[in-house]
């Protein structure tokens, strides 16, 4: 090797190798990424429950896996559905639903098809564990109405999964697509037909 | 390592292999031609003993992953196993759970070392950066390890701080599908869990151990006056006047550490390996139920000053993304230290009352937030009726609320309260107590 070095043609070099060096490496990475989804069993797994609900007394709920997460199916009693819509709406943080997930075809007042039936995922809006069963009026705080208090970050809901004021969940309890059929109830596909 | 140094051996053998590796070399610099400062306390023995927590862990780990089934189906049961019918299993299984906390224990001892004496200062800044790079490892590697017995705590702790996760605006649901490879957490989850628990985090702290030792050898240690011992080196030697070899004298004083932390490790191994639910929740002893949330859930004890900051903080334009901002927030502040201290002095012996009181504070909210995360939000009680205004009535959230302001006030009044310190002057040697 004599004379100067030439620069310009040396980095054209060096810029001819890196692209296709980073294209092979982007195609390296991009299936081990992708190898990190959801494998095809995995998002075969989805397919609609059914829940036979003929053996269901009023206070009653039946916690049912869809999808890997719980749904609880409860009967409510009329007492219970008093106690809910008696709760002041300054109380609730989304006393409407409005910013919070729900089929159409539920009623915006108690949140289920009819009134007593809640078909509800038991997953926690904050960080997803799953809120336990606090039935009882007074069971936590005198002026508890019942409902469900999460273990985890201590968010509390009424008996139409609504989030109370001060919980650090954003939203109220996701109401899944469902529909009845007599004394069986689907979770995974609406009333409207819809699929989640 | 650019410079040759004669063989130290007289041995054919090593001579031999000084010829063709860097023995004498590395031992040099690393061990008796490194020189540290001559008056280090007791604050000091906690990076050696992270180091042979690092190798029991290792250790253990290996001979753990022998007989444990990374299966949904089979974990728990596999642990089980290991725990009864494999030959001193328990004591295996112990120590590597033990050790998990003791790991955390000595690095919140080392790092509060850092904070007294300023050893975060310039020149050390990017070996205080290595060192919150291992810190942040070790918490993913304690996240990821935590869901492998596959108990009730191990699948709620993991569903909560995936979570987290899918908090984040736009991207986060779909990012925490990615991370769990399911739609909740499952084997997909414990089978990749597994996998960055036992090689893909434990390759990477060995790299930034390896990467913090050259650092604090290339730079030097700091010592409790936080002053530069190679400011004053023998004119002839160019050894720090107030340096001593590292070997034999820390390796001989370190051993004594090592000593006293064996008879602690193995009392806890031993007679308490649950450490009253602190080190092994009760909850574990229970196989994951997905439908199921246990009654009382709170993270192992070395994340609730996080967990305590995550849950104080309310919801916002109803979103909980502040909470997981301000928890975020809460571990990433450290990296920026050096740059927040504008103090005249780097150790607490020689900074002023401003600071100290500041300092008093910080630790005084890091550890009633760790406190008030094991605990229930309701244990303090509930204010009286007059509190209806507030958001919340509970005690324990305000308190862990203000909590939360004096840590963050510690880091972000930081560059005020260093400056305004009436500071003492510094020795120009270093003193011994």
């Amino acid at each position: 090797m004599s004379g100067p070095v030439n620069k310009s043609r040396r980095n054209t070099v060096i810029a001819v190798a890196a692209v296709p060096g980073a294209l092979t490496g982007a195609a390296i990475v991009a299936p081990l990424v992708a190898s990190l989804a959801p494998s095809e069993r995995a998002k075969a797994a989805g397919a609609p429950v059914q829940v036979d609900i003929s053996d269901l007394k009023p206070g009653e709920k039946l916690n049912v896996e869809w999808r890997g997460k719980v749904v609880w199916v409860m009967k409510r009693t009329p007492e219970q559905i008093a106690a809910f819509e008696a709760i002041p709406a300054s109380q609730l943080t989304d006393a409407t639903s409005k910013k919070s997930i729900q089929p159409d075809y539920v009623s915006a007042k108690t949140r289920s098809i009819t009134p007593e039936l809640m078909v509800m995922l038991g997953v926690c809006t904050h960080l997803g564990c799953s809120p336990t069963a606090k039935f009882t009026p007074g069971e936590i705080g005198n002026d508890w109405p019942g409902g469900f208090y999460c273990p985890c970050h201590g968010s509390k809901f009424d008996l139409a999964g609504r989030v109370f004021t001060g919980s650090p969940a954003p939203t109220n309890l996701t109401i899944p697509p469902y529909k009845v059929d007599g004394t069986t109830v689907v979770i995974g596909v609406g009333q409207d037909g819809k699929e989640a | 390592m650019a410079t040759k140094h004669a063989s130290m051996f007289t041995n054919p053998l090593l001579k031999w292999v000084d010829d063709r590796f860097p023995l004498t070399g590395m031992i040099k610099e690393h061990l008796t031609e490194y020189y540290a400062p001559k008056n280090f306390n007791f604050w000091y023995y906690f990076g050696s003993l992270a180091l042979l927590v690092l190798v029991l862990q290792i250790v253990t780990g290996i001979f753990l992953t022998m007989n444990y089934k990374p299966d949904a189906a089979y974990a728990f049961g596999s642990v089980e196993y290991i725990m009864r019918d494999v030959d001193y299993g328990w004591l295996i299984r112990y120590m590597h759970s033990t050790g998990a906390s003791m790991f955390f224990i000595v690095v919140y001892l080392h790092m509060c070392r850092g904070l007294m004496y300023g050893s975060y200062r310039k020149p050390r800044e990017l070996l205080w950066i290595f060192g919150m790079l291992i810190y942040l490892c070790l918490m993913a590697e304690a996240f990821f390890g935590y869901l492998l017995p596959w108990g009730q705590m191990s699948f709620w702790g993991a569903q909560v701080i995936v979570n987290i996760f899918s908090a984040i605006p736009f991207v986060g649901p779909d990012l925490a599908v990615w991370i769990r490879g399911d739609y909740s957490i499952g084997d997909a989850t414990l089978n990749r869990f597994f996998a960055f628990h036992v090689i893909a985090l434990p390759l990477v702290l060995i790299g930034l151990v390896a990467a913090h030792i050259l650092a604090l050898h290339e730079v030097g240690s700091n010592n409790p006056d936080g002053i530069e011992i190679k400011k004053n080196k023998d004119p002839k030697t160019g050894i720090p006047l107030d340096g001593i070899a590292f070997h034999p004298y820390y390796t001989v004083k370190d051993i004594v550490g090592v000593v006293v932390f064996l008879m602690i490790f193995t009392i806890i191994v031993f007679f308490l390996p649950d450490m009253g639910g602190y080190f092994l929740e009760a909850n574990n002893f229970i196989p994951a139920d997905p439908l199921k949330t246990p009654a009382h859930i709170a993270p192992v004890w070395y994340f609730t000053p996080y967990y305590s900051i995550l849950r104080a903080i309310p919801p916002l334009f109803g979103s909980q993304f502040p909470g997981v901002i301000g928890m975020g927030l809460a571990t990433m502040i450290f990296f920026a230290l050096p740059w927040l201290d504008r103090g005249a002095v780097k150790s607490i012996r020689y900074r002023g009352t401003l600071y100290k009181s500041f300092f008093a504070m910080f630790i005084v909210c890091f550890i009633v937030l760790g406190y008030l995360g094991v605990k229930p939000t309701s244990v303090w009680g509930q204010f009286g009726d007059w509190a209806s205004i507030l958001d919340t009535k509970e005690r324990a959230t305000w308190v862990a609320r203000i909590l939360t302001i004096g840590y963050f006030a510690f880091f972000f009044l930081m560059p005020w309260y260093t400056k305004a310190d009436k500071t003492k002057p510094e020795p120009a040697r270093v003193t011994m107590h």
